[in-house]
């Protein structure tokens, strides 16, 4: 069944595109993540305008982290306080990133620019994930000797000002390296259309030194508000939010999530991160030969003048 | 001077009136709706002609259909330390986002090149490109690429001997537009021709535009951005939440 999305202007299968989502949903629920970094490089391969695919995307990742945001409220696992800083670091990242967008769109290199950002960041996700879990797998057919317990230490986060109290995270810590981690994240999700969870979670875990349990609860809510003032950005300057698109992409996404948790109980953590890793290089792989071979056509169209 | 005046006065009428065309069109005009995916046109009609039909020369039928111009910008890849980066860039000042020429025969038998360039009939002439910048030197493959790459997507199509004529009387054509149009209104033209000049022309056109949900959501993106992009939020919040809903629903039960 063909459908005509308004503002995208392509005619796309709708049964490929709630596959895309449902294919893309499960590998999230299986591996815990938000599936953004999968899901936007898919859709440049079907034909969706970069720019649409991008603040499309930003749309969907704040609908399909908010049930998930909820249910961590519930089980007080969201650092309100941090998640604000976090949020606050995050918008102006964001606010950034969108004039970057823009700037580089009207000089026709944006498609260049996304495409070089998911190749540097999968490339380097997927080799550390790759290399992380092939060692743990290793390590767990090796000898079963503990590894030794990890001390936090105290390193130059620990050493800036304007400290602050992180009541729920038991921190107390400069409220420079969260912001800083909060704009990075803003500016990548405006320009790759992604949560950025894959960049924050490992933040606060190894740079923030937060406790594990309200890491990814802490991470949605403000995942949820920058994505949302993306989708903003991008709705109100370049008029590429689709939202027939995000629903359809939606409806599988969500259906997918609750099946692929179900495979991912049943799976060693391991062996899920190789296979994910494995994926991330996979994407990344594809996307870096489109740069790096010649295309069958040089030339490209595009419409004048901006808008 | 007044004699020849009154001549060529007398001759007016029945020189217009010699071979003239009558049109019809399978549809007027085309509506983009949720499951549009492309539509086929039938252009027809007949000549009409108060005298006998001349048999001196063949008839041709030269139909074309052009949709809105507008100024496009080409860029051209280039490999700058190992990837291809868009480089140079020509502004193509007008082309048109669809374009379509159908003949009875090879056009450049049924049209003289003077007619052509004066009614702009070949995709060539159809699209207008006034200068490159200074540094590039090869504009002319920039307005090629124009049409290579808008023919390979369906947009551009040359239908040489695609328009049946019957009896130097009856015409026609169908031709297929592809799902991704620009709205607008769709000039079509058709031109009669003996020996390569024009004899006859008429000129019509079809509208394109959206419709129902895919107009509403087009025309609010553009007018009310701001509150397109609150009910994108929560038209998807509320989407992903019934979904899981459901589905928790379904599980349950």
């Amino acid at each position: 069944m063909q459908i005509y999305l308004p503002i995208a202007e392509v005619s796309v299968n709708a049964f490929l595109l709630l596959g895309l989502g449902g294919m893309v949903g499960i590998l999230s629920g299986m591996f815990g993540v938000g599936g953004g970094f999968l899901m936007t490089p898919l859709l440049f391969f079907i034909g969706i305008p970069p720019a649409v695919a991008v603040a499309t995307e930003a749309n969907q990742i704040v609908a399909s982290s908010f049930s998930g945001v909820l249910a961590h409220f519930r089980r007080k696992t969201v650092d309100l306080k941090m998640g604000t800083v976090l949020l606050v670091g995050g918008l102006t990242g964001a606010a950034l990133g969108v004039v970057v967008f823009n700037y580089l769109k009207s000089l026709g290199q944006v498609d260049l620019l996304v495409k070089l950002c998911y190749v540097v960041f999968l490339g380097i996700i997927g080799s550390l994930m790759f290399v992380e879990s092939v060692n743990a797998i290793r390590k767990a057919r090796g000898a079963t000797a503990g590894a030794a317990p990890k001390r936090r230490q105290r390193t130059w986060v620990h050493a800036m000002p304007m400290k602050m109290r992180f009541r729920t995270s038991g921190l107390y810590i400069s409220v420079i390296p969260p912001l800083i981690v909060g704009v990075v994240v803003g500016i990548l999700s405006a320009i790759m259309g992604v949560g950025g969870g894959f960049i924050m979670v490992p933040a606060m875990i190894y740079l923030l030194g937060m406790p594990t349990k309200v890491v990814v609860g802490t991470s949605l809510f403000q995942i949820i508000f920058v994505t949302g003032f993306t989708t903003m950005l991008h709705a109100t300057t370049n008029y590429t939010v689709d939202v027939v698109l995000a629903v359809l992409l939606l409806v599988g996404g969500v259906i997918g999530a609750q099946i692929g948790t179900r495979i991912g109980v049943k799976m060693k953590a391991e062996q899920l991160r190789v296979l994910l890793a494995l994926m991330v290089l996979v994407v990344c792989g594809k996307l870096a030969l489109d740069l790096l071979l010649q295309p069958s056509e040089l030339y490209s169209l595009g419409a004048a003048g901006g808008h | 001077m007044f004699r020849i005046f009154l001549t060529l006065l007398f001759l007016l009428p029945t020189f217009a009136t010699a071979e003239e065309v009558v049109l019809g069109l399978s549809k007027d005009n085309v509506a983009i709706t949720t499951s549009f995916d492309g539509s086929e046109i039938l252009i027809f009609g007949a000549v009409k002609r108060e005298a006998p039909i001349d048999q001196s020369s063949p008839l041709e039928v030269v139909i074309t259909v052009a949709g809105p111009s507008e100024p496009v910008v080409v860029r051209r890849k280039e490999n700058v330390f190992g990837i291809w980066v868009n480089t140079d860039a020509v502004e193509v000042d007008a082309a048109p986002s669809f374009y379509a020429v159908a003949t009875t025969g090879p056009i450049d038998q049924v049209l003289s090149n003077t007619e052509d360039l004066r009614q702009k009939i070949t995709i060539d002439n159809a699209i207008r490109s006034v200068g490159a910048p200074a540094n590039i030197t090869d504009a002319d493959s920039f307005t090629d690429a124009v049409i290579r790459i808008k023919q390979s997507q369906g947009l551009y199509q040359t239908l040489e001997g695609q328009v049946a004529l019957d009896q130097q009387t009856l015409f026609r054509t169908s031709i297929d537009m592809p799902a991704d149009l620009t709205e607008g209104d769709y000039a079509t033209r058709i031109f009669l021709t003996r020996e390569g000049q024009i004899v006859g022309d008429y000129e019509t056109s079809i509208a394109v535009q959206k419709v129902g949900l895919e107009r509403f959501l087009f025309n609010m993106s553009r007018e009310q951005p701001v509150w397109y992009g609150l009910m994108s939020l929560a038209i998807a919040i509320a989407a992903g939440w019934g979904a899981s809903a459901v589905f928790r629903i379904f599980r349950a039960g």
